[in-house]
């Protein structure tokens, strides 16, 4: 953590002694060469494993751009998929700006999508408008998943609880919580041998965005970035967070309400995978059940790390993971590899990445303080 | 692998098989010289498994002249498996799509199904119904009384006179299951009980051994399951000496000396009925069931430690059973809270639909449904 805390504190102090336009450039450009160069050392990673396993990397990487990117349809099948990931991405990013790993974003989209069909089923033949359920559904998805995180930052603040540790555990307790809900108390009786709850009747489900086969989840995610952005970057609880983040005595010292800010963001991050439970219930399964945990809440902390916690860049991150995701399929299909080899790729996207950080700040190039102090 | 031949040949594809599907809504004349079909499955294709026993079936029709067969593994029951269904129709010119989940029926093979008209879906499970798309449907097999046959083998085998169940959820297709099972113990010893253990997940490796373990504790010594992969829990029980029956695939490579026997189906048979009809340009069924005698499902062959008695009447009643309507199901039968379930004189065979909203364990079961 030390490592993040220096840097931010940089950041901040860089900024004020602004050393013209090149020293700008320089400074911004940091942040986008080594992200880039990290993943690209870690498709060569990735080509040499191939090469290993006597397959083409060319061939592979071919494949991934026509499965994700090169085509209208191919685009389509890549932000259908990006948009879960970029929810659970900031229920990751945001906490980790005030140092928390909180890795448990899988039970709060859970939760989420629970408490999303329980408002669903409450609506049924209410003739409460469309919009109006569907903002019901979200409230109450995000107040779910919000509960759930928030506790978890409340464990870590008050009671000195391993956030880390909790929220994992706390997944697992929001799934088995969900199985019992949905094969009980709010169980479809219709639903026989895969138990979900009532469907949520037509004017309340989410629909595509026009023109495309992508729900609208996809731009609720793009803004939540946006607006957690704006709250990180550009207010003041943002900067208190932050500091909070550089060093937590610190902070406390300068007399920052330290457990308000743990708690309040981690809430903030539980209400945004919530907000996922929702679109995931709203927009593409129609009820709640067991198919909720597919694994996104895991698949964010990936994204947060690549994204450096940054919410801004949790968005191509997401497009990009999302992309790799569609191509899987063609690339098990048409070069007999096992699912398994896209983990590989992403996990050895994911080590480059993360060593990467140990190189901010190391060259010159973009640190406009070592030519002062060199010059 | 020749990328662009194969990239011809799959664009060839895509006419001929959108002509073949314009042919068959209109006379049925237009032969279908060739077709790719495609497979979808939950979790990975060798887990000895749910997914095994349909990644062997589509590797039946594998050698078939004109069939190009498509797979893809480890696909969610989310937004994923609706896209690879597009994918596999859009880029690989799929005709005929086998989404193989439980889960994928609901909303994602409907939404595709409507979206596609000219491609045909058909999914396992038996969901379909006359007010889903026509050219959707769904296929299932009757493997209650391979689990009945399971419980003869395990009813002669067991010591202990107590046998082991792993169950993934108890719903109506599993709780038949454990009942057959007990039921078949019972036809030999009706003394036999047999504990149940529900681990809440179709796959969740380490509950499976988890739960394998309190069986054995409590003094099981046959074990038998219906989670995804019964991998774990064959190996779990053989390492500690038990003796195990299979589910969904054959497992007795993984312990073949205590393996037994095992229910599994026999979807290559399945698989190639479509793939010769799809061929030959007909119309496919929109929902086909069928049991031991119609070749859906199939028995392991009987491990080497089964004795000479247990091989009698276990051949003995799959041969009765090979005759079709056999009756696992009749009364009287009470469940295991003491209530009567089914009157004396009832009996449900394989295909009555009473068993398919199955709610209770019959006595001798121990464990409770919720």
């Amino acid at each position: 953590m030390s490592e993040a805390a220096s840097e931010t504190t940089f950041e901040t102090v860089g900024g004020r002694r602004n050393a013209g336009s090149r020293a700008w450039i320089a400074r911004r450009a940091e942040g986008v060469v080594i992200p880039l160069g990290a993943l690209l050392v870690g498709m060569a990673a990735f080509s040499i494993f191939l090469l290993a396993i006597g397959k083409s990397p060319i061939e592979l990487f071919d494949l991934m751009w026509r499965g994700g990117f090169s085509s209208w349809f191919s685009i389509q099948n890549t932000l259908s998929r990006t948009a879960p990931l970029l929810l659970a991405g900031l229920c990751v990013a945001l906490p980790a700006r005030l140092g928390l790993a909180v890795i448990g974003g899988e039970g709060a989209i859970v939760l989420g999508g629970v408490a999303t069909a329980a408002v669903g089923e409450a609506l049924a033949g209410s003739g409460v408008p469309g919009p109006i359920g569907i903002v019901a559904m979200a409230l109450g998805g995000m107040a779910a998943g919000g509960l759930w995180i928030g506790a978890v930052g409340a464990l870590r603040h008050y009671r000195a609880v391993n956030e880390t540790i909790s929220s994992l555990l706390m997944a697992y307790i929001a799934i088995a919580l969900m199985n019992h809900l949905v094969e009980g108390p709010l169980r479809d009786p219709a639903s026989l041998n895969k138990p979900s709850t009532q469907p949520i009747e037509a004017i309340y489900r989410i629909g595509a965005i026009p023109g495309t086969d992508v729900h609208w989840g996809l731009a609720v995610g793009v803004v939540a970035c946006i607006l957690c952005w704006v709250l990180i970057e550009k207010t003041s609880w943002g900067f208190a967070a932050r500091v909070a983040g550089g060093n937590m005595r610190a902070a406390q010292i300068q007399g920052l309400p330290v457990g308000p800010l743990i708690v309040g963001f981690c809430a903030i991050a539980g209400a945004c995978a919530g907000l996922g439970g929702t679109l995931e219930v709203a927009a593409v399964h129609g009820n709640a059940n067991a198919s909720l945990a597919a694994g996104y809440g895991y698949t964010g902390i990936l994204v947060a790390f690549l994204a450096r916690q940054n919410p801004l860049a949790i968005i191509p991150v997401a497009i990009l993971l999302g992309g790799i995701d569609a191509s899987g399929g063609l690339i098990q299909r048409r070069m007999h590899l096992p699912d398994a080899t896209v983990l590989v790729l992403q996990g050895m996207i994911f080590i480059s990445i993360l060593f990467s950080d140990t190189v901010y700040g190391r060259w010159k190039i973009f640190n406009p303080e070592l030519w002062t102090e060199k010059g | 692998m020749t990328q662009r031949l194969l990239f011809n040949r799959r664009q060839f594809l895509q006419t001929t098989s959108a002509t073949a599907a314009l042919g068959v809504l209109g006379a049925g004349s237009a032969v279908a010289a060739t077709a790719t079909i495609g497979f979808i499955y939950v979790g990975p294709k060798d887990d000895y498994g749910y997914n095994q026993a349909h990644a062997e079936g589509a590797a039946a029709l594998k050698g078939m002249a004109g069939i190009t067969v498509v797979e893809e593994e480890k696909v969610p029951e989310t937004v994923d498996v609706l896209k690879t269904m597009e994918s596999m129709i859009n880029l690989e010119g799929a005709g005929l799509l086998f989404p193989t989940s439980f889960g994928y029926f609901d909303p994602f093979m409907l939404q595709a199904a409507t979206k596609y008209p000219k491609v045909q879906f058909r999914h396992c499970g038996g969901l379909w119904t006359d007010k889903n798309p026509k050219n959707a449907g769904s296929y299932f097999g009757y493997i209650g009384t391979c689990q009945y046959l399971n419980g003869i083998v395990a009813g002669h085998m067991t010591k202990s006179k107590k046998l082991g169940f792993v169950a993934a959820k108890p719903i109506p297709q599993v709780l038949l299951n454990i009942n057959s099972f007990l039921l078949g113990a019972r036809a030999v010893d009706p003394s036999i009980t047999c504990q149940v253990i529900f681990t809440g997940e179709w796959s969740l490796a380490v509950k499976e051994a988890e739960a394998t373990n309190a069986l054995l504790d409590q003094g099981a010594d046959v074990v038998t399951c219906h989670v995804d992969s019964p991998k774990v829990v064959v190996q779990t029980a053989a390492g500690r000496g038990a003796y195990v029956c299979g589910y969904h695939a054959n497992q007795s490579p993984l312990a073949p000396q205590k393996y037994l026997t095992g229910a599994e189906w026999n979807w290559a048979n399945v698989y190639q009925m479509y793939a010769k009809t799809f061929l030959a340009g007909e119309t496919l069924p929109n929902f086909t069931r069928g049991g031991l005698a119609e070749g859906f499902v199939k028995m392991s062959p009987l491990g080497p430690a089964v004795t000479e008695p247990a091989r009698k009447q276990f051949e003995a009643t799959l041969a009765e059973m090979k005759k079709g309507n056999y009756a696992i199901i009749k009364g009287p039968l009470k469940d295991n809270k003491g209530a009567e379930v089914v009157a004396g004189g009832k009996a449900y065979i394989e295909t009555a639909i009473e068993l398919e909203s199955m709610n209770y364990l019959v006595e001798g079961v121990i464990g409770a449904t919720s």
